[in-house]
Order: structure tokens, then sequence, then C-alpha cells
């Protein structure tokens, strides 16, 4: 009785999978064809000979390694920052008492819902005035004061023990010693919650990089490839599918390799409910 | 003394590096951007000018199909994505599924893809001449759509690329809520002669209700801010019938450089997602008491 009504839900299942699954793999085949033949349902589910050219195309008209580069790191620098500034600020709020903190909370609580766009205009003029514009710093900068990663951290760190704390101060500790060498590594996998959040919301990030980069060679993946399917202009599927390839396999990778990290920090937000 | 100041100062210490980003990258921003909804900014000097950019957006029908198509798409795509997610994380709650683990991580793959990338793949899916789509539904002896130039259509394209991307990522939040549903509950129901669509109905969603306000606050969050997918697809087109309140806001802001009506924009969204945010959890605040 049980058995049989398992049946249909693993079909339901798997056939959920599969949807999920088909656009990676078809991604992966259409990078090793030529424009035309990714337009043919043939070529749709089998592996062609054209990624060498495609790569060689896309190479040609971006310098997509460099293109690359900028994405790992842009992503790589915010995502130290991110952890650095905001596992301390963390840090306070979870274990200090202090004049203001009450105040700092809900500024903190109140900003996070202001949706991104809002600071947008501002961001623009003050990157212009810090002459930050088209550097990596204009994109890696405004996001690090994550509200998200200090409450993440600062959720961590409360049931940290103030026994172990407290014996580490009469061993002559300073405050940041402490924080560093004991706090911090028992940390490590909500730090690596939060950097795997921090670093795939980075590397996808576009709006913003759209508006704050403006050279071939300041630009991110997600930007090239916007712009190698812009509307008007004669589109080179192979190309393209070879560049979505090149930028997915970092996050890929990643995700293979920590995979219960990477969905515990997706879903970190979530967790308290 | 000196130690007690030092004591005092340690925790604004740890502080300083956060709220030095805070300000500059976000509370003065909003402040800004608050100021600018007022007045009119050129050549580094803001002259305020009332409400009149208020008055210009207020009244701009490019606004209002903006918001519609806007509103119309989060209407659709937000209960069909959580209606989805809640029946697939139910199913890979059933105790007697093998390999959960694994189907698990497959159906939270698609979020790898970044925005552009997916709508990259899925604009050549849905392409109007020989997409995928087309192909498929031309070899089985049908007609081939125009997908993307046709208002209702490119609409739904948008709804169903959408949740192709985050049904998985709230089936696991839920089914995360759902682990924590006791088996006694269903057990139960059972005895009392409950059948499955009334477990569902009366175990489940009661079950995971904490959890499933907070995905459905998100996704309506996130499609409010819809702007990567109709920016690369369809450039809001059909005649503006994909076009967002923040593509709006992006032209506004950064093609006509007018930040005043841009600004003005950005607070209307924030009212928008004010008063949605407010009603969700009033409404599920009311049925719990």
């Amino acid at each position: 009785m049980k058995t049989k009504k398992i049946i249909p839900i693993y079909i339901l299942v798997v056939f959920a999978c599969v949807v999920a699954l088909f656009p990676f793999v078809f991604t992966f085949l259409a990078a090793t064809h030529t424009n035309s033949q990714i337009y043919q349902l043939s070529y749709a589910f089998r592996l062609g000979g054209e990624f060498g050219n495609n790569l060689k195309s896309l190479s040609e008209s971006f310098p997509i390694w460099r293109n690359i580069g900028n994405s790992i790191l842009i992503a790589g620098i915010y995502t130290v920052l991110v952890l650095f500034v905001d596992s301390m600020a963390g840090y306070a709020l979870a274990k200090y008492e202090f004049k203001g903190k009450n105040l700092i909370f809900s500024l903190c609580m109140m900003s996070m819902f202001i949706p991104t766009q809002v600071t947008m205009i501002p961001l623009f003029v003050e990157m212009t005035s810090f002459q930050m514009m088209n550097t990596i710093w204009a994109v890696i900068l405004p996001g690090v004061a994550s509200v998200f990663g200090v409450f993440l951290m600062r959720q961590n760190m409360t049931g940290f023990p103030n026994e172990l704390l407290e014996s580490a101060r009469i061993d002559g500790a300073g405050d940041f010693r402490i924080f560093f060498r004991i706090v911090l590594p028992n940390m490590k996998s909500a730090l690596a919650s939060l950097g795997i959040v921090s670093f795939v919301n980075q590397y996808g990030n576009f709006m913003w990089p759209l508006i704050a980069l403006n050279e071939k060679e300041k630009y991110t993946m997600p930007l090239v490839l916007s712009l190698m399917v812009q509307p008007g202009y004669v589109i080179d599927y192979g190309a393209v599918f070879t560049g979505t390839v090149l930028s997915l396999l970092p996050v890929l990778i990643f995700f293979l390799l920590f995979q219960k990290n990477f969905v515990d920090g997706m879903l970190a937000g979530a967790v308290k409910g | 003394m000196k130690k007690t100041l030092y004591r005092k100062s340690v925790p604004y210490l740890f502080m300083l590096p956060f709220l030095a980003f805070f300000l500059v990258f976000l509370a003065y921003p909003i402040v800004f951007s608050l100021a600018l909804c007022f007045g009119k900014y050129k050549a580094g000097k803001l002259t305020l000018t009332g409400l009149n950019n208020f008055r210009f957006i207020l009244t701009d029908p490019i606004f209002y199909k903006a918001l519609g198509n806007t509103i119309v798409m989060m209407a659709i795509q937000v209960p069909l994505m959580t209606f989805l997610a809640l029946i697939l994380a139910s199913f890979l709650n059933n105790p007697n599924l093998k390999g959960k683990g694994v189907f698990r991580m497959i159906v939270f793959m698609p979020i790898l893809l970044d925005s552009v990338s997916y709508s990259i793949v899925f604009g050549n899916f849905f392409n109007n001449e020989n997409g995928l789509v087309n192909n498929v539904i031309r070899f089985f002896g049908g007609e081939g759509l125009p997908w993307l130039s046709v208002g209702w259509l490119a609409k739904l394209v948008l709804i169903l690329i959408i949740t192709w991307r985050w049904t998985g990522y709230n089936t696991v939040i839920l089914l995360s809520g759902l682990t924590s549903i006791s088996n006694d509950l269903y057990e139960a129901a059972s005895i009392d002669g409950a059948n499955g669509i009334q477990k569902f109905l009366h175990v489940t969603i009661p079950g995971v209700r904490p959890v499933l306000v907070f995905c459905v606050i998100n996704s309506v969050n996130g499609m409010l801010q819809l702007f990567t997918e109709p920016y690369l697809l369809t450039a809001g087109g059909p005649v503006n019938e994909t076009l967002t309140i923040v593509q709006y806001l992006y032209q506004k802001g950064f093609k006509s450089f007018d930040f005043g009506v841009a600004s003005a924009g950005s607070y209307c969204l924030v009212v928008l997602i004010g008063i949605l945010t407010y009603i969700q959890l009033k409404v599920t605040k009311e049925e719990q008491a």
C-alpha cells in the first residue's frame, strides 16, 4: 500500500528535478554548437565540437579572462570586507551593552525595508565625487554594511558561552584578541554561510555594476553577457552560451564542494522564520 | 580611570567599521534620496520644487503602466510559485521517499545561475522564431508563438522563468519548516479519518505558517523590484507591456538623468513595499489569533 502511493511522488519529484536541471544541460551543450545550430531542435540534445571556436570569438569581442577575473576579484574583496566588518558589529551587538545600541539596532531594522534602488542615485553622486566611478570600489563598497550580515552574525554569537570570554579576560587577553582568537574560530560555519551568500550575490550583481562600470576592461561577467544580447544587435548565441558556462563554472564548483554551507547560507535569512 | 574609558569604548571600536560604511553608503544615501524627492538636482545643486516630482509621477501614464504590470505579474507569480513550492516540499518531506538529499540539492540549483545568465538562456528558449520552445511545439505539429512580442505572452514568459528560478529555493525553505511538524499530528489526523488534502490544509499549512509568511513577503518584495529579466528579455516591450517599476526608475534616473523624479518614484516603491508587508503581517497575525 505504502510503496504504491510513493511511486507517483517519485515521478513528480524527478520531473521537478529534470525541469530544474534542463537549462543547465542545454547551456553546456549549446556552448559546443554554432549560433545557427542552437536554433535547431536536432542539435539541442547532443554534444558539438564548436566550443573552441566559440571561446575564440568570445575572447575576440571581450577581454573575457579579465572580465572573469574582475568578477572574482570584486566578489572576493567584497566577501572579505563583509565578513570582517559585519562579524565585528555583530559581536558588539551580541556581547556588549553600550549607549546607542538600541538606536543602532532600530536604524538597521528600518534600513532593511528600503529597497536598494532608493540609494542608487545618491550612490552615483557620491561615487562620482569620490572619483571612484568605473573602479571596482564603486561596486564593492556600497554593500559592505550588510544589515543582514550583522544580524546573522549577532544571532550566531549571542549563544557563545560568556564563561569562556570571562576566563580569557582573566587570563589577560584583550577584547580584540578574544574576538579574533577565540570567538571567530568558533564561528566557522556562520562565516562560511555569510561568505557564500555574499560572494554569490555580488558575483551575480547586475543593476548597480551596470550603472557604476562603463569600460570593457572593467566589466564583470553579468555585464559582458548582457551586452552580448542587446536588443537590436546580432546575437552570437554560441559565444553567449560559452560565456555563460565560464561565468557559471566557479559558482557551480563552489556549490558542489560546499553544498551544505551553501544551502545553509542561502537560507540563513529564513532559518529564524 | 583610563582603563574604564577604554572599556567603555571597546564596543564602539567593534562597531566603528560597520557604522562608517552604514552612514556613508546607506544612511546618508537614504536621506539624500528623500531630499531629492522634493527638488531638482543639477550640476551638484539641489533646488527645491515642492511636490512637483510626485505630481509628475502620479500623472504619468507610463508610471501607472509600470505599476500595473508589476502588480499583475506579482499577483500571479507569487501564488503560483508558493503553491508549487509547498506541494514539492510536502512531497520531499514524505518519510518513505529515498534520496531526499539529492533531490533537495537539485531543486535548489536554479538560483546558482545568476539573473543575467538565466535570462539569456530563457530568452533563447522563448525566441520568437526558432527558440527551443517553438521548435518543440512545431515538432509536435503546432504553430510557434511570438512569445516576446505580444504583451500577455511576454508577461507569461517572465512569470514562468521567475518561477523556474525561485521555486526550488522556496521549496527548501518550506521543507525546513515542514520537518519541524511532528509526525504524530499526521498520524492523529489519519486516525480521525482525514485524507491527504485535508491533512495538507489542516496540518501542513498551519505548521509552516511562519516560514510561509517569510517566503511570501520575500517573493512579493522581489517581484516589486523586478528589473533584470524584463531588461534583458523584452526591454520593457512590446510597447511598455512588461515595463516594471524599477525599469521605470532606471530610465528616469540613468537614461534621462532626472534624479528628482527617480527618487520620488523610488520612495513610492518604499511606500508600496511598506503597505504590502504590513498587510501580510497583519493578515497572518489575525489568522493566528
